[in-house]
């Protein structure tokens, strides 16, 4: 029996350009054609000002750790503890829940605010999953 | 809302708490039901008005036998009993109907008859936090909590006393799950959860349920029991996914609706004789001593070391045992609003001398949602 995998996101039409832009290498973002919001997860209108005229871009893919759990049990399908669930506040503002990657999963690796940076890990053909781990320098 | 113009006549939990095997959600529901008709001297029948949550109100309305011509749905997590206690108090108001009946039961132990949750995976939970390894409440509440001590200079000790002094309260409580005295040393040597919460930090697993009953102040009257008052109100809700609030520092949904249940209530923060704030986590109270305005976030984990909340203490908290050591069947808002009854009609395990005004404050999700009853026993 294989073993048990990690939980896999299914796109829907308004989420479709972040994982094509996952799989493609890049971290897209949207940002606010009328007040210039940068925000996440994704959805065609703007959630400050309620416009429609929204564009999609390629973020810095940098970041810091705004704050994590280091989950002992239990362990999520796919998933080997301890592991820590982060999330990280982007450059551009917004901020998106990932694991942290080449990096030991204690307290005193993950240090609060440490710079990051995007690193792109393939499920399968169809899903990548954005990961970030220490930025190089 | 106007102040004091709707009461609870009725209050009870299930026969039993802790681990029941020979009951399904359902009949957990209609048990405390029962038991809180008994308590208001009622028939099912003179029930017109039904909320509940997780369980549909068809469900349970019909299971019980009732016919409302008012009912509420409303599911946001273990706050969702106030904001039917919310809800019911503007309904009864209006008029829609006369007496209505709140339900609450889970078997989160037992696991019976309960459908288990589900993420699907397009979902926006399903693609933005499950693939990183959340399971379940214990991997995902705590995510802010390392932010917030940095923030507001919350240290580990202080965070492993709300556990100490919420059992202090559990042991005068015959019916709290966990009564056995502990230490700071036994919290922060208790099993890893979710750094940097251990065993003694997350909430208990149990089964269990609880029922309110609601009618005019004026009719409130001539109930067998002493009436408690609904002074004031407040609800609000973020987002379901914790990675998306607006910060960690707080929790926006807690500044709504603590703040709004002040306002509405006219009173200050030094008129409150008892609080019970939702605990599934130790940080719980600490976010809403500061997010309801009772002092800087700063304070908060010492004015908890120091003793203030605990028995004898200036500001009585979770005198239940809360979350963390009375009972948690998964959505304990019901709880928390039964012992701010308790308090009310004078009749608790830990009684809180002379308590005139008890502020109810509940969680829902992952502080996806947030509901505030101000309960008075003078009108």
């Amino acid at each position: 029996m294989a073993e048990p995998a990690r939980a896999k996101p299914k796109p829907t039409p308004e989420t479709q350009h972040f994982w094509d832009g996952t799989k493609a290498g890049e971290l897209r973002l949207q940002r606010c054609d009328a007040c210039a919001n940068v925000y996440f997860p994704p959805r065609p209108f703007c959630p400050s000002c309620a416009s429609r005229k929204v564009s999609v871009f390629k973020a810095s893919g940098k970041g810091k750790l705004y704050s994590y759990v280091i989950n002992h049990r239990p362990a999520a399908p796919g998933f080997t503890p301890p592991y820590a669930i982060a999330v990280v506040e982007l450059d551009e503002g917004p901020r998106m829940m990932s694991n942290i990657i080449d990096c030991p999963q204690t307290p005193e690796a993950l240090e609060l605010d440490m710079p990051l940076e995007v690193a792109f890990e393939a499920l399968d053909d169809k899903i990548t999953l954005p990961l970030f781990r220490p930025a190089k320098g | 809302m106007r102040r004091n113009q709707v009461a609870v006549v009725g209050a009870a939990e299930t026969t039993e708490l802790g681990v029941i095997p020979n009951m399904s959600q359902i009949q957990l529901h209609a048990d405390a039901a029962l038991n809180a008709i008994a308590d208001a001297g009622l028939k099912l029948s003179d029930i017109d008005g039904f909320a509940t949550a997780v369980e549909t109100p068809q469900q349970m309305a019909h299971y019980l036998g009732i016919t409302p011509t008012w009912v509420d749905g409303t599911s946001v997590g273990g706050c969702s009993f106030m904001l039917h206690v919310r809800h019911a108090a503007a309904a009864i108001e209006a008029g829609l109907c006369k007496t209505v009946l709140i339900t609450h039961a889970e078997s989160g132990k037992s696991m019976i008859g309960k459908q288990p949750r589900f993420t699907a995976p397009d979902s926006l939970n399903g693609q933005f936090e499950a693939p990183f390894g959340v399971y379940g409440p214990p991997s995902m509440f705590p995510i802010p909590v390392l932010r917030f001590m940095k923030t507001h200079g919350i240290t580990h000790e202080q965070l492993a006393m709300v556990a100490v002094v919420q059992r202090e309260w559990a042991a005068k409580n015959p019916r709290a799950t966990m009564k056995d005295p502990i230490t700071v040393a036994d919290v922060l040597n208790s099993r890893m959860i979710a750094y940097p919460f251990r065993l003694l930090q997350c909430c208990l697993v149990t089964d269990g349920g609880g029922a309110l009953i609601l009618t005019s102040a004026d009719r409130a009257k001539d109930f067998p029991r002493k009436p408690v008052y609904i002074l004031g109100t407040g609800e609000s809700v973020e987002t379901p996914m914790v990675s998306q609030m607006k910060t960690f520092d707080s929790s926006r949904a807690f500044k709504v609706a603590g703040p709004l249940a002040f306002k509405e209530a006219g009173i200050t923060h030094k008129d409150v004789d008892h609080l019970m704030i939702y605990d599934a986590f130790a940080h719980l109270p600490l976010y809403g001593l500061g997010d309801l305005g009772f002092m800087p976030y700063e304070e908060a984990g010492k004015f908890i070391a120091d003793g203030n909340t605990r028995p004898g203490g200036k500001l009585p908290l979770n005198t239940n045992g809360g979350g963390l050591s009375y009972m948690h069947s998964g959505m304990y808002g019901m709880y928390a609003l039964q012992e701010s009854v308790r308090q009310m009609r004078g009749i608790a395990p830990a009684q809180v001398p002379n308590a005139k005004i008890s502020v109810c404050h509940g969680v829902g999700g992952m502080f996806a949602a947030s509901g505030t009853i101000i309960f008075t026993n003078e009108r």
